[in-house]
């Protein structure tokens, strides 16, 4: 095999492994989307689910539901999708990362002279840079079908956007420590429709006031709750948390969602590398 | 002299309460072939592992090219290849799309990436499939690919971890092929395998495993000339037996295994002494009738029975695939 191309040296400066790493999580970021290239069908499934909520909470459950502060349902619902599509990518990212454990692919990355942390950064950064995005416009098209608009303004419409991706990266480091933990497929299956109940108990779809006391403190602090207001607020939708017995995030959503994704990245992201490095060791 | 490109020196491994390594000692030459023949259980894979970096020995040292398999893991790995018992390879790509990923994960430029994929696939048959996704490959062709990824880069040293459990004879054919080419261009060669029929074929060197601990090496024909041939004799009729048996006795010295349900006589030949020809003239000749006389290799289970005492299927333990496969030659 003459042909055979030498293997190029390590960098050895900071600047040329942090080259590296990002070159090789780019590298794992192209290969998500080549896989959704190969399986469009991904991507019809992907529109089927918004579109079944939508309809689903939009007419058939929210013709009961009562907004608090008065307002439209639907405009009310939206921020709630948002949330939950967003807090998929817990799930999404553990199967992914699963699938790959089981598979043998992820023994491969390990045994190659790849960065360390480019094989959980370009899961990552995949479902951030390509699922993520691609997941909101689908939803946002369903919303803007049924009547759901942003009243206050581009920048606020643009800062709410960039809130759900922060917190959905942050979110896909739990789902790829998961992923790592589990460690194959089948079992990270088993987990998957627990992502609905953690959805749902939240204000996301009701208004959190007529749940019993202890339930109520749940849902309240559920981050996907905080979503949903920081959303509301920022969209000018409907059901923004008002009042003085407010718990501490709903009081203060933006801020709630930004804590949540610090102390999420900042516990996840490092559990997830070591997880990855120290894999069968 | 120069150190051989594989070394490992006392290399312990437990997981739990299983010991998988204890003590297992082994150099592999540059350039050689060396097949590392084991059962299930016996810590085959446990030893790819470690030796790939994919995981810490409890105590003993290995050394791939003179690197340390611990403390210099980039160094080791950038000179290794590893097909593991699975495919690794992504199945929702295609096998074009397979190769292209991991060649710019080795850091090939883009284009020199693509080169190479293509090189690659059109040597080793895959040309037609390439643009098919790999989910839809036979077995044969995924592990197939799954050893060309292995090739992007010229590796010192590639580990193959039972490259054909689980494949049809064409399918092991093939992969044989492939790793031929392999030691031709002068890569060393580490493979595990429970058939010793594989070992035989690909191998320069033979370490037998058991229990996690190399308990015998040596070249094929040097293990083989220990162990013997297999002669089986299945006679037409069962009353016949006994005097089948003995013309056996006469030819070899020993005394045969009787399997009187199947109507069959084993035993083993040492070296070239008997030849086939005269097992069946000498049959003929005592008026015994056989429907089948047969020279096969010794499979796995009667090295271990021959080497430890006990069979193949006892060492097993806890392993959930079966036993290995008695193959006539």
């Amino acid at each position: 095999m003459t042909t055979a191309p030498p293997m190029p040296a390590p960098p050895a400066s900071l600047a040329g492994r942090l080259r590296w790493t990002a070159a090789d999580a780019s590298v794992l970021v192209g290969r998500e989307l080549s896989r959704l290239r190969q399986e469009p069908g991904q991507l019809v499934a992907a529109l089927i689910f918004p579109g079944i909520m939508v309809l689903l909470f939009g007419y058939v459950f929210g013709s009961a539901i009562q907004v608090p502060g008065g307002g439209n349902y639907r405009e009310y619902l939206m921020p709630g999708l948002f949330s939950m599509i967003t807090f998929s990518a817990v799930m999404a990212l553990m199967m992914r990362v699963a699938t790959d454990a089981s598979l043998g692919v992820m023994d491969r990355f390990r045994a190659m002279p790849m960065a360390r942390s480019a094989v959980p950064l370009g899961q990552v950064g995949a479902d951030t840079l390509v699922s993520g995005p691609l997941a909101l416009v689908i939803m946002v098209g369903a919303g803007l079908l049924v009547g759901w608009r942003p009243h206050n303004g581009p920048v606020a419409t643009a800062e709410a956007f960039a809130l759900l991706l922060l917190i959905r990266f942050a979110l896909s480091w739990v789902g790829c420590y998961l992923g790592l933990l589990v460690g194959d497929e089948r079992t990270a299956d088993h987990f998957v429709p627990l992502s609905l109940p953690v959805s749902m108990l939240s204000n996301s779809f009701v208004p959190t006031d007529g749940m019993p006391a202890w339930l109520r403190v749940v849902a309240e602090w559920n981050p996907v709750s905080a979503m949903t207001a920081a959303s509301r607020e920022l969209f000018g939708n409907p059901g923004a948390p008002t009042g003085d017995d407010l718990s501490l995030p709903l009081a203060h959503p933006v801020a709630a969602v930004l804590v949540w994704s610090a102390v999420l990245l900042a516990v996840f992201a490092p559990l997830s590398i070591r997880t990855y490095r120290r894999r069968g060791r | 002299m120069e150190e051989p490109i594989v070394v490992a020196e006392g290399l312990h491994k437990r997981f739990g309460t299983t010991h998988a390594l204890r003590g297992l000692d082994l150099t592999v030459p540059a350039g050689t072939v060396c097949g590392v023949l084991g059962p299930n259980g016996a810590g085959k894979t446990t030893l790819i592992r470690i030796l790939a970096t994919l995981a810490d020995p409890d105590a003993g040292r290995a050394r791939i090219a003179g690197y340390d398999v611990v403390r210099e893991t980039e160094r080791v790995r950038a000179r290794i290849g590893l097909a593991g018992q699975y495919a690794a390879v992504d199945e929702k790509l295609t096998g074009r799309g397979n190769l292209r990923m991991f060649a710019r994960l080795y850091h090939l430029p883009r284009r020199e990436a693509h080169r190479r994929a293509d090189e690659l696939l059109e040597r080793f048959g895959l040309a037609e499939a390439a643009d098919r996704q790999v989910g839809g490959y036979s077995g044969g062709m995924r592990r197939r690919l799954d050893l060309i990824t292995c090739l992007i880069l010229r590796p010192a040293v590639l580990f193959l971890d039972e490259p054909t459990t689980g494949l049809d004879p064409r399918s092991r054919g093939e992969i044989w092929d492939g790793i031929r080419q392999l030691v031709a261009d002068g890569t060393t060669v580490l493979l595990t395998t429970q058939y010793l029929d594989e070992a035989d074929q690909l191998a320069d060197d033979i370490a037998v495993v058991d229990h996690g601990r190399v308990i015998a090496t040596g070249t094929p024909d040097a293990l083989k000339a220990r162990l013997g041939d297999r002669l089986d004799v299945v006679l037409q009729d069962r009353a016949q037996l006994e005097r089948g048996a003995s013309v056996l006795a006469g030819l070899t010295g020993a005394e045969p295994a009787v399997d009187a349900e199947h109507a069959r006589l084993g035993i083993a030949l040492p070296g070239d002494t008997v030849r086939l020809a005269d097992v069946v003239r000498e049959l003929d000749r005592a008026g015994v009738a056989a429907a089948d006389v047969s020279l096969r290799r010794p499979t796995l289970d009667e090295v271990f029975l021959s080497l430890t005492g006990r069979s193949a299927a006892e060492q097993a333990d806890g392993a959930d695939e079966t036993a290995p496969v008695k193959e006539a030659v």
